[in-house]
C-alpha cells in the first residue's frame, strides 16, 4: 500500500527532510539535527507538519451526548471554544486512543485522534452515535495541521494575525484569520511548550508554512520532524499511544485515572467501558499493579522501548514504554511500567542494555517543566 | 557525501583507510551517519583487544536507534579516537575525517568495494 502524502509533501522534499512512515503517512522524520531541532523548540520555536492527525466531527444537538457516552470525559461540560484531553475506552476499559477534543460550536466538537488509531476512533463513535441525535464525520482529507511550538510561537502568530492571543488560553481554540487564511487556531501541542496548533485547509497549508517560516525567521523558528516531537513529549512526560498506552491498559494503570469523569451526569451516568473503569479504579487505590515512572541514567547507553528493568537481584521489575538521549538534560531518559514495590522516586534499579545492567534512578514526571 | 575514493567500504556501511605501516583507520560512511541521525554515544573496542572481519566491536547510539558497528578487518587494536568518545556528534559532521573511530593492525579483511560499489550499493 502507497504511503499517504500531506498537503506539503513537495515543500518537505525541498526542504531536504529525512522521510519516515508514520502509521501509514510518509511524514518527516527530521529535517537537519534533530537535536538542533528539539533544543530550538525549548529555546525559540519549531514549525511542525502534523497533518496526518485524525480529524473527526462530532456535531448534532446530541453531540455532547454522544461524547460523554462514547469517551471517558465529561465533554458536554466544556465550554465553547474549549479543548480537552481525554480517552476513548473499550467496554473492557482499555483504552482505544487518546484524543484531543476541541467545542468548536455548542454543537459541535472537533475530535483528533492519533494518525494510528484514527480509523478506530472513527468507527467505534460511528458504532456508539446508535440512537443519538447526533452526527460523525471523517474529517481527515478536511484539515492539514501545522504547529508553531516554543517560547517565540506567541511572537510569531502575532505578526500574522490580529486574533486575541493573549485571551486564547492553554487548551482553547478560536477561529483565526493568519496570513490571510481561514483556520482554527489552538492553543494545545505536545511539546511541553507555549505554542499553537492550527487546523486549515489542506489547499492553504503550503501558503501558511510559509508565512510561518517567514515570520519566525528572527526569532530563530526552524522545521521540526516527528523524531524531536517523540524527544519532546518523553521530555515532557506525555504519553504516546502505543508505547505508554494500549488496549491492555485502562486510565488508571496509566496514571491518568483522572480523565476518567465518573460525575458526568448525562446519559444517567452511564458510559462505555464504565463498570470495568470502576474497578481499576479501586484496583489502583488499593493494590496498584505496575506504575508508570520516569527513568533517568548517570551513564551513556540509552534505555528504549521494550527493554526490562530490573532489581539489583536482576529480577525483572519492570519494562520501558519509550525511551531516548534527552537534549535538554543532557543524559538518557526512560518511560517505564514498574512494580509498585520500586516506583517510589529516588529509587535505584537498573535496566537490562542488551544484556548489561545499567544503573537508573527512579523519578517522578515530567522530566521537564517549562518556567512559566 | 561522496564517498572518498581512497577508502575501501563494508556493507554494513563501515570504512577502511589504506595500511600506514600496517595500521589502518576504521569509520562509519557519511550515509550510515546520516542514516542513524543524532549519534550520542559511541561504544568502540578497548587498545590491545582483537576485533574480527564482519563481526560486531563496538555499538552507535542515535536519538532515534542504536545500531551495532561491525570490523571491517581483523587485527590488534591500536589506537581508538578519544575525541568521537568525548564528541560523539564529530562522526555525523566529520564522518570520514575527524569522526574516525579506531585504528586496527590489519591481518586480514573480508570483501570490501571500492567508492564506486559501496556507492552502487547504498543506491546513491
Amino acid at each position: 500500500m502507497s504511503l499517504r502524502l500531506t498537503a506539503l509533501d513537495a515543500l518537505h522534499r525541498s526542504l531536504g527532510a529525512t522521510m519516515t512512515d508514520f502509521a501509514g503517512w510518509d511524514m518527516p522524520l527530521r529535517y537537519g539535527s534533530e537535536r538542533e531541532e528539539h533544543l530550538a523548540v525549548r529555546t525559540r520555536a519549531g514549525l511542525f507538519d502534523l497533518s496526518h492527525m485524525g480529524e473527526i466531527t462530532v456535531s448534532g444537538p446530541q453531540a455532547g451526548e454522544l461524547l460523554d457516552h462514547a469517551l471517558v470525559g465529561f465533554i458536554s461540560a466544556l465550554g465553547v471554544l474549549r479543548a480537552r484531553y481525554t480517552m476513548i475506552c473499550r467496554e473492557d476499559g482499555g483504552i482505544l486512543d487518546d484524543l484531543i477534543v476541541y467545542r468548536t460550536a455548542e454543537d459541535e466538537y472537533l475530535v483528533v485522534a492519533n494518525a494510528s488509531n484514527a480509523q478506530v476512533v472513527l468507527d467505534a463513535l460511528t458504532e456508539r452515535a446508535a440512537g443519538f441525535d447526533a452526527t460523525v464525520r471523517d474529517d481527515r482529507d478536511a484539515y492539514a495541521l501545522l504547529a508553531v511550538q516554543g517560547p517565540e510561537a506567541n511572537g510569531i502568530l502575532a505578526k500574522l494575525t490580529d486574533a486575541d492571543l493573549p485571551g486564547l488560553k492553554y487548551y482553547a481554540l478560536l477561529p483565526a484569520t493568519v496570513a490571510g487564511r481561514e483556520v482554527w487556531l489552538a492553543r494545545t501541542g505536545y511539546t511541553g511548550e507555549d505554542g499553537f496548533e492550527v487546523f486549515c485547509a489542506p489547499a492553504d497549508a503550503e501558503h501558511l508554512w510559509t508565512a510561518l517560516t517567514e515570520a519566525g525567521t528572527a526569532e530563530g523558528l526552524v522545521p521540526c520532524g516527528l523524531s524531536c516531537r517523540d524527544t519532546l513529549r518523553l521530555e515532557a512526560g506525555m504519553p504516546l499511544y502505543g508505547h505508554e498506552l494500549s488496549t491492555e491498559l485502562t486510565p488508571f494503570d496509566a496514571g491518568l485515572g483522572r480523565v476518567v469523569r465518573f460525575d458526568k451526569t448525562t446519559n444517567g451516568g452511564e458510559f462505555v467501558g464504565r463498570k470495568a473503569l470502576e474497578e481499576a479504579a479501586a484496583q489502583a487505590e488499593s493494590n496498584p499493579p505496575r506504575k508508570l515512572v520516569g527513568l533517568v541514567s548517570e551513564g551513556k547507553r540509552v534505555p528504549r522501548a521494550e527493554y526490562a528493568v530490573v532489581d539489583a537481584e536482576g529480577t525483572v521489575i519492570g519494562r520501558i514504554t519509550s525511551g531516548a538521549p534527552s537534549p535538554t538534560l543532557g543524559k538518557p531518559i526512560a518511560i517505564a511500567y514498574v512494580d509498585a514495590a520500586h516506583a517510589e522516586p529516588g529509587t535505584a534499579v537498573a535496566v537490562d542494555v542488551r544484556g548489561r545492567a545499567e544503573p537508573v534512578e527512579v523519578v517522578a514526571l515530567p522530566f521537564y517543566k517549562r518556567a512559566r | 557525501m561522496s564517498n572518498p575514493t581512497h577508502l575501501q567500504y563494508t556493507k554494513e556501511h563501515e570504512w577502511l583507510a589504506a595500511a600506514v605501516d600496517g595500521v589502518s583507520t576504521v569509520g562509519i560512511t557519511a550515509h550510515a551517519a546520516d542514516a542513524l541521525g543524532d549519534i550520542v554515544y559511541v561504544q568502540l573496542p578497548a587498545v590491545g583487544d582483537t576485533v574480527t572481519a564482519g563481526e560486531t566491536c563496538g555499538e552507535l547510539e542515535s536519538t532515534k536507534s542504536v545500531s551495532d558497528l561491525y570490523s571491517p578487518a581483523t587485527g590488534e587494536v591500536t589506537e581508538v579516537n578519544q575525541a568521537v568518545i568525548d564528541e560523539p556528534a564529530l562522526v555525523n559532521s566529520e564522518p570520514f575525517e575527524g569522526g574516525w573511530l579506531f585504528k586496527v593492525r590489519v591481518e586480514a579483511t573480508d570483501e570490501l568495494l571500492d567508492a564506486d560499489g559501496y556507492t552502487a550499493f547504498t543506491g546513491a
